[in-house]
């Protein structure tokens, strides 16, 4: 399934704050009781979009300035907690390509890869000019350059870190990995022939 | 110069380099449980992919099932229809399943190890983050997403990026009613929840040598709560004891050349570390978490930390959400806090050492008015046994409710939730905002006999006080 190539993402973006921000925040557990991932992205940070009732609470996500947003902006060690898919499978049906954060936590920056949701890791001072200029303008075009690893915004550009293996696979479409992985069928007959325990019925 | 264990499997497993420099691995055993197995199970019909090694597949149901129900269909009609597909997919494709009746079934890291088909010198990869738990044994074990079970599934690989491997020495004696629990909540406070990004730990030392595989797995789940995807414990004896005669297990000749192989893949002591760090075992007291991340840890002795003490805004800012989501205040002790709920269960502290070591202490005594108590046996093996042994009485008499095995109240996809803001002594391992059930439920994560404590006292207790613990008793003497 060589996908398309993701060179660049624009839209508009969003401020969700906070550090260490979990998956089990990104898509309280009791909303994967499912067999497929559709419909997920209603789910997305529910616990801090709704009360308990299910009525909205104050929050960016339920602010109509910034409906339509498909770039998220959040702290550091985003997406930390559990190797649950369905946290970027929320984000991603939720209509959002890109997360700018801080840091990512390791599963989750593969997960997310592995879907086409470009991870870019921007210093706080950077996030905090981004955060600014969004809040103030809603409306703002943001677009992540992927080949030179910048964020134009407004009159702004920053600069932004990504592991290279992901930025590679984003540049030539292979970022599911699936086909190349199948490819190497007979190579991985070849390493299991090695190992004892791999015998069997 | 030698290699690490880790060094060693990963090269053993290694198929090929991927374009994007990652290496395509190969994942000796997969495990699947019912939430993160059925979107892979959809992909792979999508787009008409066989599953490539079957007998490399084994599966279970934990997260999902009621621990208070013993028939189907379940009144829950979603996890009805987890079960039924499980099911469903595991019978098409030919893979085992430890399902309800088979007396196998329970929580995927705990039924691994009893059946013996967590075995060293193997990568292991499972749809759930606490896969780290199987390192016990001397292998690599990681947790993957739903896109990488299907990869699984279809190529018995997948692509991935090696790890730094940083050596965790813990040296010296462990005090008495101090735990593995205690030892792996210290290590996340000591090198924070993102210290172990990019590492594999291996867990090493006196401590670890000494210590009983339920023990030594009690740590390595934890490693992801330090960000760590992988954790291990070199094989020894201990692990080729625990091992010998259990169902999955190499049986006779097999069973000696497997245990030199096995030990062929323990670290060579000349080889090099990208980082190691020493703990004093004297230094670690019993350890329980006062805030929104299992970081957030403190002895029992010590005080809840004071937003007005951070070392920079960052940890200013998350003391103050944690204290206000906890409605503790900064700089007051943590004991004699009072709780509502008691927990005991999980992939961390639901094995039977874990049930035996806290029913010694706890024959005769009683849960405090006010507080709900649930003991959850990590397996239908660990009831089955905690019941031969007349364990259960011990904790029905006390006033603990006893349950059927799963997940339960770790993460709360079944009945078992909290209610509102009550608060929850728990020997799990998350504490995050909304973990267990009730968006304002907050968690204490501790060791079990603490949590026997908190549940007797009605409050947060010093185990080692509650139950006069001196010396260090073996729970399996
Ligand atoms: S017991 Fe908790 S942490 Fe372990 S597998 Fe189940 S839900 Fe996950």
């Amino acid at each position: 399934m060589a996908s398309d190539p993701i060179k660049k993402v624009s839209g508009r973006a969003v401020f969700v704050a906070g550090d260490d921000i979990d998956t089990d925040r990104i898509i309280p557990a009791r909303f994967m009781k499912c067999i497929t991932f559709d419909g997920l992205g209603d789910y997305l940070f529910y616990d801090v979009r709704k009360t308990e009732k299910g009525e909205d609470k104050p929050h960016n996500l339920n602010d109509p300035k910034f409906a339509g947003a498909s770039i998220l902006i959040s702290g550091n060690n985003f997406g930390c907690g559990s190797s649950r898919e369905h946290a970027p499978q929320a984000i991603m049906r939720a209509g959002f390509n890109a997360v700018i954060a801080g840091s990512f936590a390791e599963i989750f920056f593969g997960n997310s890869t592995n879907l086409g949701i470009v991870c870019a890791c921007a210093s706080d001072a950077d996030r905090k000019q981004l955060v600014a200029t969004i809040e103030a303008e809603p409306s703002t075009e943001v677009t992540i350059d992927v080949v030179n690893q910048q964020i134009q915004f407004g009159q702004y550009s920053i600069p932004f870190e990504i592991k290279p293996g992901a930025k590679d696979s984003f540049l030539s479409g292979s970022y599911d990995p699936l086909d190349e992985l199948l490819e190497g069928a007979s190579s991985v007959d070849a390493v299991v022939s090695q190992l004892a325990y791999m015998q069997g019925a | 110069m030698g290699k690490s264990l880790f060094e060693k499997v990963w090269e053993a497993h290694s198929v090929r380099q991927l374009a994007n420099g990652q290496t395509q691995l190969l994942i000796g055993t997969h495990l699947i449980h019912e939430v993160t197995s059925p979107q892979a199970f959809g992909m792979l019909r999508d787009k008409g992919i066989p599953v490539r090694f079957p007998h490399r597949t084994f599966a279970t149901v934990d997260h999902i099932v009621p621990t208070d129900e013993k028939s189907e269909p379940f009144s829950d009609a979603l996890a009805d229809a987890m079960i039924k597909e499980i099911r469903r997919n595991c019978e098409q494709h030919g893979i085992t399943f430890f399902d309800l009746a088979s007396g196998k079934q329970g929580i995927v890291h705990i039924v691994g190890p009893e059946q013996g088909i967590t075995q060293p010198g193997t990568t292991i990869a499972c749809g759930d983050s606490h896969t780290s738990t199987h390192g016990a044994f001397g292998a690599i074990a990681f947790g993957i997403g739903t896109s990488q079970v299907r990869d699984v599934l279809a190529t018995q690989t997948i692509a991935l990026n090696r790890l730094k491997v940083r050596r965790i020495n813990v040296e010296g004696k462990l005090g008495p009613g101090v735990y593995a629990k205690d030892v792996i909540l210290h290590i996340i406070r000591l090198l924070g929840t993102q210290g172990g990004t990019g590492f594999a730990y291996e867990y090493a030392g006196s401590v670890f040598d000494n210590f009983t595989m339920e023990e030594r797995m009690t740590v390595c789940n934890m490693s992801i709560e330090g960000g760590a995807r992988v954790g291990y414990v070199n094989p020894d004896p201990t692990t080729f004891d625990y091992l010998k005669g259990r169902p999955y297990a190499p049986k006779g000749a097999d069973w000696d050349a497997a245990v030199e192989r096995w030990s062929s893949f323990a670290s060579d002591p000349d080889c090099a570390y990208d980082d190691v760090v020493t703990i004093r075992a004297e230094s670690i007291a019993p350890t329980v978490t006062w805030g929104i991340t299992p970081g957030q840890a403190i002895f029992i002795n010590e005080n809840i930390p004071a937003a007005e003490n951070a070392k920079d805004a960052a940890e200013k800012a998350s003391i103050e959400e944690a204290l206000e989501h906890m409605h503790f205040i900064g700089d007051t002790p943590i004991l004699g806090t009072p709780i509502d709920v008691a927990f005991l269960g999980s992939c961390t502290n639901g094995r039977l050492s874990d049930l035996q070591e806290v029913a010694q202490y706890l024959r005769g005594r009683k849960v405090a008015d006010n507080v709900k108590a649930i003991v959850v046996p990590g397996s239908q093996g660990v009831s089955m046994i905690a019941e031969q042994m007349g364990l259960d009485k011990i904790y029905k008499d006390a006033g603990f409710e006893w349950r059927g095995a799963g997940c339960s109240m770790c993460l709360a996809m079944n009945p078992d939730k909290l209610i509102g803001d009550q608060l929850c002594a728990s020997s799990s391992n998350r504490n995050f905002k909304g973990r267990q059930g009730s968006p304002t439920g907050r968690t204490l994560l501790m060791s079990p006999l603490m949590v026997a404590a908190a549940a007797v006292e009605g409050k947060v207790a010093d185990a080692r006080e509650v139950f006069s613990v001196h010396e260090k008793q073996t729970a399996l003497a």
